[in-house]
């Protein structure tokens, strides 16, 4: 069952649905009752990225462009790689596999980007660290408000690799970005943190996978959202801890704001644990802002928008503020302080 | 310049404030004193605008202004500042940046310039000096992991910095010892002036040896059952509250 397969082959029956039980929260094969003509080719004239300048850039449009990115031993590289739906975009599914070796560095700032309106879209993204390789890797999604897209990217680490990971979306139609991470143990480590900020009736699923596999992983989770409008965010983590990883350490938060009665939040917040001595917790609120603090600051002569404004930027900063990169980090709080203003 | 007049307060269809009627000239300090449970909270809360806290009768003027048509960052503009009995955490959000965004809110609400950067480093430093407040703590967020004295410290902190024309102090020495107790008191006192009044709530006669006010007032079962000086505060601490229970 994938959206990719759908497009590929022309099978409705090959979206997932509401029956799957990763999907049912975004359920894809009630929405999509045909499919639009394939994307076409396009090699028109692009906007700047969002984090245009920031490093070397690669641009994928309409599904089409380069294919594999391979760091090299030895190598630090900061590499912007640029999904676009362009103008006329229908359906198209778009892949690109990413190769780092051992030792290497790269900070990869990912962006999905929608020109068009109504398309359909998945990205499948492959990743291998090896020993001792690090991989910062923060995905800004920022879909048009009719399309639907999925993004899943399967990243495998060798022991002693680092990837630390923060999606930033504000949703689509329907949209799902999912990660799925097979984790060695073996002194390698995992952070893998998401924002949504989510107005109208957008929709987006952050979905992750953690599969620990030996002995001393560990993995550090925080998610966090807010909802306006009628809009709905979904965050499904899965923690797996196999027989024999021993000595795991894993946490999950999944904090988040329903500031409309419309709005909608569901979450599953899952640990299996298989394993002995693992030291794993998770964390997870779903709530209204915070009553008191609103009238501390309006007692303080702070308008009620203002006051929302300022305590929803500081509930998802904290977030934003674990980006190691700073130039990305920097475009992070700005997207965030933008997204703020433009909700009502 | 603070005028409340047969003020009725309820809280989801309770009557806590049964006709209240206080007035505090500019320049004065009056203190508010009473049993637990007499409804002091109740007016603070009820004067600031704290949703929740409904007003079924009476009025409040501020200057001659209606206090009670306005929206609590307004009542906060015209110069009401209450310090709060329990100060709010607000996690990430550091107190440099609520304190000049509030600032700066009342600035631009009464049409006055937004402070400049400089100017609010300057101000808050010398305050923050006063009240033997460390500076980095103000890089923190706002009242998280800080003590009861530091929290109460960062109210007088914003009292100072926001100079209202009317300061409420809602229990403010409550959780201190004796050493915060005068460095609050001693930042209360340095804002005294003739043009604002302050309404001291308290359970306690202690604060008002730090605290001189120039008129007491007991609240009792609703509303305000005796006034007199400051000598009725010590009245108060020798013979309790108990003859005041069935007053009303």
């Amino acid at each position: 069952m994938s959206l990719a397969r759908a497009i590929e082959t022309g099978d409705l029956t090959a979206l997932p649905s509401r029956r799957d039980e990763d999907w049912r929260w975004t359920d894809l094969r009630g929405l999509v009752r045909s499919l639009p003509p394939a994307s076409p080719a396009n090699d028109t004239a692009l906007p700047p990225g969002p984090f245009e300048d920031l490093g070397e850039s690669i641009i994928k449009v309409n599904g089409g462009g380069p294919e594999r990115l391979a760091i090299e031993s030895g190598e630090r590289r900061i590499v912007a790689l640029r999904f676009i739906a362009g103008a006329g975009a229908g359906a198209h599914v778009a892949r690109f596999s990413v190769d780092i070796a051992d030792g290497a560095e790269l900070t990869l700032l990912e962006s999905y980007e929608g020109a068009g309106d109504g398309y359909l879209t998945e990205a499948g993204m492959s990743i291998d660290l090896g020993r001792g390789a690090r991989l910062e890797r923060i995905v800004m999604a920022r879909d048009g408000a009719d399309a639907i897209s999925v993004s899943l990217a399967e990243v495998t680490l060798a022991a002693g690799a680092r990837l630390a990971q923060t999606i930033l979306t504000s949703g689509a139609k329907r949209q799902r970005l999912e990660t799925r991470v097979i984790h060695p143990g073996g002194g390698a480590r995992v952070r893998l943190d998401g924002v949504y900020r989510l107005a109208e009736r957008r929709h987006a699923d952050i979905t992750t996978l953690v599969t620990h596999a030996g002995v001393d992983g560990a993995t550090d989770q925080l998610v966090k959202g807010v909802v306006h409008d009628q809009a709905r965010g979904v965050f499904q983590g899965r923690i797996v801890v196999l027989p024999g990883a021993d000595r795991t350490d894993a946490r999950m938060g999944h904090h988040a704001l329903v500031l409309s009665d419309r709005a909608e939040v569901d979450a599953k917040p899952e640990l299996e644990i298989y394993a002995d001595d693992v030291a794993c917790a998770h964390g997870n609120t779903v709530g209204a802002l915070d009553e008191e603090a609103l009238f501390y600051a309006r007692q303080r002569g702070i308008p009620e928008a203002a006051a929302k404004a300022m305590l929803t930027e500081a509930f998802l900063a904290e977030v934003i503020d674990r980006i190691g990169h700073d130039g990305a980090r920097d475009v992070a709080h700005a997207w965030l302080a933008s997204r703020l203003k433009a909700a009502p | 310049m603070l005028s409340i007049h047969d003020l009725h307060v309820a809280i989801d269809g309770k009557v806590i404030l049964d006709g209240l009627t206080l007035d505090i000239p500019a320049g004065e300090v009056h203190a508010v004193m009473g049993p637990n449970g007499a409804g002091k909270s109740t007016l603070s809360y009820a004067l600031a605008g704290r949703p929740g806290y409904e007003v079924t009768g009476g009025s409040v003027t501020l200057d001659g202004d209606d206090l009670l048509a306005l929206q609590p960052n307004e009542r906060a503009a015209r110069g009401l500042f209450l310090s709060f009995q329990h100060p709010t955490e607000i996690p990430g959000v550091p107190a440099l940046t609520f304190i000049r965004t509030a600032l700066n809110a009342q600035h631009v609400a009464r049409g006055e310039p937004e402070i400049s950067a400089p100017d609010f480093l300057r101000r808050v430093r010398a305050e923050a000096t006063a009240l033997k407040i460390d500076f980095d703590m103000l890089k923190r967020g706002l009242n998280v992991g800080f003590s009861g004295g530091e929290k109460k410290r960062m109210e007088i902190l914003q009292m100072a910095m926001l100079r209202p024309r009317l300061a409420i102090l809602d229990e403010t020495d409550s959780g201190l010892d004796i050493d915060a107790l005068r460095i609050v008191a001693d930042g209360v006192n340095a804002m005294r002036s003739a043009d604002r009044a302050m309404l001291v709530i308290t359970h306690h006669q202690r604060l008002l040896d730090y605290i001189r006010p120039d008129r007491v007032h007991v609240l009792a079962a609703s509303r305000i059952v005796a006034s007199g000086g400051p000598e009725l505060a010590h009245a108060l601490e020798a013979e309790g509250y108990d003859k005041y229970a069935t007053a009303a």
